[in-house]
């Protein structure tokens, strides 16, 4: 191949990425609208939207348990996310939504799980494992000290210490 | 051998013990909630005869088993040759929630495979279901005499859950006043 052969295949190429690079470009740009314009109420009111987005994404979908209620597209939470939008169009606060939901589903609906005695270990744990922790290190370091004796120098190593320290003369 | 080093040692194979916990538990298995509480009132429209309706609160007196199912779901067409049999034996009522399915599928599906249900609630809109804490079909809770539901089981009624479980249960509330 000659070497302006080489060229105009090199621009070639160089082209054909660039228009790659559009096309994914464009591709990604498009992807996420279906899926938007499949769950837009356009006839819901913008704020009860906001409120009940806000709620919903700290809310698990019990469905697929590792999606929130916002992006589960399973059935039952779009259920869910029509009973909430009930609820707060009938003036509910949030806390009485998510005591709605969790006096059906449990605590395990909650992403952020409450302060309360079965989840006392889950909350102070760890605090309690780093306490145990520090008092271990420091009583252990505290015995290490005590193994380290000053022990006065007798007379032929405080003269052999003074000779090292002199250096050669 | 340094005895500190025990203690790691200890510690993970407390880790692994721990572990191995949780892969035996299934996670889709959430603790219902409703256990040891009133059942939700409903009331609904029945299933085979639309006219009538079917209400929990008419339950009152009774042990008796209710049984949420659709003909789209896949595990409740495998329970339900179980349930039959289970029926069959007349240990405990089973009434069915039938939930956000067709009607006209639903009662075809009874008449081809047949019924186990006493009676059958209609439940289009699934409203009944959230009450009740449903999350996948079928699902199943033994409610007592005054309306207390006692035992909520996920997933088919196995053979084991149905001797093992639920018909102890039903014998043992049976007898209490």
């Amino acid at each position: 191949m000659s070497e302006a052969g080489v060229r105009t295949t090199m621009v070639g190429w160089m082209l054909t990425m660039k228009r790659i690079a559009w096309l994914l470009a464009i591709l990604f740009s498009l992807a996420p609208a279906p899926a938007i314009a499949g769950d837009a109420q356009p006839n819901e009111d913008p704020q009860i939207e906001a409120r009940m987005k806000a709620l919903t994404e700290q809310l698990r979908c019990l469905v697929c348990q590792n999606e929130t209620l916002a992006d589960s597209r399973a059935d039952l939470a779009e259920d869910l996310r029509r009973e909430i939008r009930k609820e707060i169009k009938a003036g509910k606060t949030d806390p009485e939504i998510i005591a709605f939901l969790t006096q059906r589903y449990g605590d395990f609906i909650l992403y952020n799980p409450p302060v309360k005695r079965t989840t006392y270990l889950l909350w102070f744990g760890p605090f309690v494992i780093l306490l145990v922790g520090i008092t271990v290190l420091y009583s252990y370091l505290g015995r290490r000290k005590k193994l380290i004796q000053d022990k006065p120098l007798t007379a032929g190593e405080r003269k052999q210490a003074e000779d090292l320290l002199r250096g050669p003369v | 051998m340094n005895r500190f080093l025990l203690i790691p040692l200890a510690l993970f194979i407390a880790l692994v013990a721990f572990l191995l916990i949780g892969l035996q538990r299934d996670p889709h298995e959430v603790p219902s909630p409703l256990i040891n509480r009133p059942a939700p009132a409903f009331q609904l429209p029945q299933l085979q005869e639309q006219t009538k309706t079917f209400t929990a609160q008419e339950m009152r007196g009774k042990v008796w088993l209710l049984n949420v199912w659709a003909t789209w779901c896949v595990a409740c067409r495998d329970e339900h040759p179980m349930l039959i049999e289970y029926a069959k034996s007349g240990a405990v009522p089973i009434y069915g929630l039938n939930y956000k399915d067709d009607r006209a599928a639903a009662l075809q599906l009874l008449k081809e495979e047949g019924n186990p249900y006493v009676l059958n609630a209609f439940d289009a809109d699934g409203r009944v279901a959230i009450d009740y804490g449903v999350y996948g079909a079928p699902e199943s809770y033994l409610i007592d005499r005054s309306g207390i539901i006692r035992f909520k089981k996920i997933g088919p009624i196995t053979r084991d859950v149905w001797e093992g479980e639920i018909l102890p249960l039903a014998r043992r509330l049976n007898t209490v006043e």
